[in-house]
């Protein structure tokens, strides 16, 4: 008999955020999928308009309690574009330890907290916790290790505010940082057995052909710089974005989705940066890629959970290495005098590619603002994946591919909130 | 804080969504009413808060709720004695709850001595710098409280 559902969840859990999820299924097929998120760094926007050039990576931060740093990094990148300045050395090298403190205080609290109970059969990490209170105080701890890396350098870790356009107000001596050190070496350790623990996960059958798109840099794991790439041909400077990506308002959600123009939806995030961008990883993150039992062509978007676990032990590696190197730098910052000009500024967060664009006047204050968060560039990957999925699962009871779908949504860690609160999923079979 | 020497006042919210920044707002009022307090205004995630609490007795979290109560009711409730339910501070940032973070932290034996949490009903939680009229008056209300249970 062939299967007619509506899934409705109505606040799905465990997602940053607001966003409710419609699913109706007739005769077997997946006749309508939306995923409705509310995102407010189109508030934003509107917000900077009217503010000085240096106001804007603070203001910027509090978009997202989780990411400050990629909003800080993409809007001070933007603006030194504009203005004409660069940033190198000890300052380049400061950013990009200071953002590997997100990825792993972001990717820890994912794995451990939001979606590793999906694979085992837990509602929430409360139940989790009592089952498997090591691993969660393990995960709690080297999230802190990320949460204090973040400190150390950005003054506090929740919205930072000693990064500045430029560089940092204050650059840390060789001290402040120095005794860190051991603690990240615990913390690749630590990494490893999570990636052992995890690896024992249960992750379920499926794989789609994604259009992947991350930064790419000839030396380095994409984390601050990069051109844009795909696995289908697309190398383009992020001065090009516009060029090539369009975003389109549908009626369902405030989120722009977007996609290529030449083609269609796009995944970015960790899947993608591994796919891609593999070859660049450490020796210790391959090693855990082997211990989680992945490695490139992996397109199981549940396998993210492995990824994430991959992609922290190389920001605690690349952590290791910056800090052993680090010598305090003569001057915090570079500056220059404003004038008309536009820039563009493009970063790996946690999530996924997150790109902005700033106009300012000679006054240095901002005249038109665009930012794409990666989370509104995987919406329509994530409803094209349930359409793909729900058929294959439909002998599952209502409850169960409820699960399945909210757990689908989660492979994205999808960071609707940037301030919002709900997700509710409609599973509809008529 | 001389009686209560390892108190922390944890104030949660965000500053651009109108009524969920009371918390934020009676950190910051009771801030300049007492510098000897050690007081927090706090907007990231639930599972770092548990990092906040480490080494101190005594905890007091402020964050604004939507329960369906008039407009600037204040709830109060002791999280040592009880089991603090998914949908107190249901207006939450993040995904990682505030009452999650309390009932891991009770599950991996990291809870404080004393928790106290105030809960005060908001009504607007649009983009917005303002609190409605009903959650100021709460919050005069709640900072007269702690400045008080701050000297007990």
């Amino acid at each position: 008999m062939k299967t007619d559902k509506t899934i409705k969840v109505d606040y799905l859990a465990r997602v940053e955020g607001e966003g409710a999820l419609y699913v109706k299924i007739k005769n077997d097929k997946v006749t309508d999928c939306k995923l409705k998120i509310f995102e407010p760094p189109r508030f934003f926007e509107a917000f900077l308009r009217g503010r000085h050039y240096s106001e804007v990576p603070d203001i910027t931060a509090r978009i997202c309690g989780i990411c400050p740093i990629a909003y800080q990094m993409a809007s001070s990148q933007a603006m030194e574009s504009a203005l004409g300045l660069e940033v190198d050395g000890q300052l380049r090298d400061l950013r990009r330890l200071i953002y590997c403190g997100e990825w792993i205080e972001s990717h820890v609290l994912h794995t451990f907290m939001l979606h590793a109970p999906d694979f085992l059969g837990y509602q929430d990490a409360i139940q989790m916790a009592s089952d498997y209170p090591d691993q969660v105080a393990l995960g709690l701890k080297l999230k802190k290790l990320g949460n204090d890396l973040m400190t150390t350098i950005g003054g506090r870790e929740i919205h930072p505010v000693n990064i500045r356009v430029g560089g940092f107000h204050r650059a840390p001596s060789e001290t402040e940082l120095e005794p860190l050190i051991e603690r990240i070496e615990w913390g690749l350790d630590a990494a490893m057995g999570a990636t052992e623990f995890l690896s024992g996960l249960k992750i379920p059958d499926f794989e789609v052909d994604y259009e992947y798109v991350a930064l790419s840099h000839p030396d380095e794991y994409p984390i601050c710089e990069g051109r844009l790439v795909s696995n289908r041909g697309l190398d383009i400077p992020i001065e090009e974005f516009e060029t090539h990506f369009e975003e389109i308002h549908v009626k369902h959600s405030t989120s722009l989705q977007s996609r290529i123009k030449a083609r269609s939806n796009y995944l970015v995030g960790p899947l993608a940066r591994f796919n891609l961008e593999y070859e660049k990883l450490p020796k210790s993150a391959k090693d855990a890629a082997k211990i989680a039992g992945i490695e490139p062509g992996c397109n199981n978007p549940f396998k993210s959970i492995l990824v994430r676990s991959v992609e922290t032990v190389f920001a605690l590696d690349e952590a290791l290495r910056i800090l052993k190197s680090y010598k305090k730098p003569d001057q915090s910052y570079v500056e220059t005098k404003p004038s008309r000009s536009t820039g563009i500024g493009c970063t790996e967060a946690p999530r996924g590619i997150c790109w902005h664009r700033y106009s300012i006047d000679d006054d240095g204050i901002v005249t038109e603002a665009k930012i794409v968060p990666p989370t509104s560039q995987n919406q329509s990957t994530i409803e094209e994946d349930l359409r793909q999925l729900i058929p294959t699962r439909l002998e599952l009871s209502k409850d169960d591919l409820t699960w399945m779908c909210e757990q689908a949504v989660r492979n994205y860690d999808p960071c609707i909130s940037c301030s919002c609160h709900f997700l509710k999923l409609h599973l509809d079979r008529e | 804080m001389s009686a209560r020497h390892r108190t922390r006042i944890i104030g949660i919210g965000n500053q651009y969504r109108s009524d969920d920044s009371i918390g934020l707002r009676v950190a910051a009022e009771l801030k300049s009413h007492s510098d000897n307090v050690d007081i927090i205004e706090y907007g990231g995630d639930g599972a770092t808060l548990i990092d906040l609490w480490d080494g101190f007795d005594c905890i007091v979290i402020v964050d604004a709720t939507r329960s369906g109560s008039v407009p600037g009711t204040v709830h109060r409730l002791d999280a040592i004695a009880e089991e603090v339910p998914s949908t107190f501070f249901n207006y939450s940032t993040h995904a990682f709850s505030v009452a999650e973070a309390i009932e891991v932290a009770r599950r991996i034996k990291r809870l404080p001595k004393e928790m106290l949490l105030i809960g005060i009903e908001g009504t607007n939680f649009d983009p917005g710098l303002e609190l409605s009229a009903p959650v100021e008056r709460a919050l005069q209300e709640v900072v007269v409280e702690l400045l008080s249970y701050d000297r007990a």
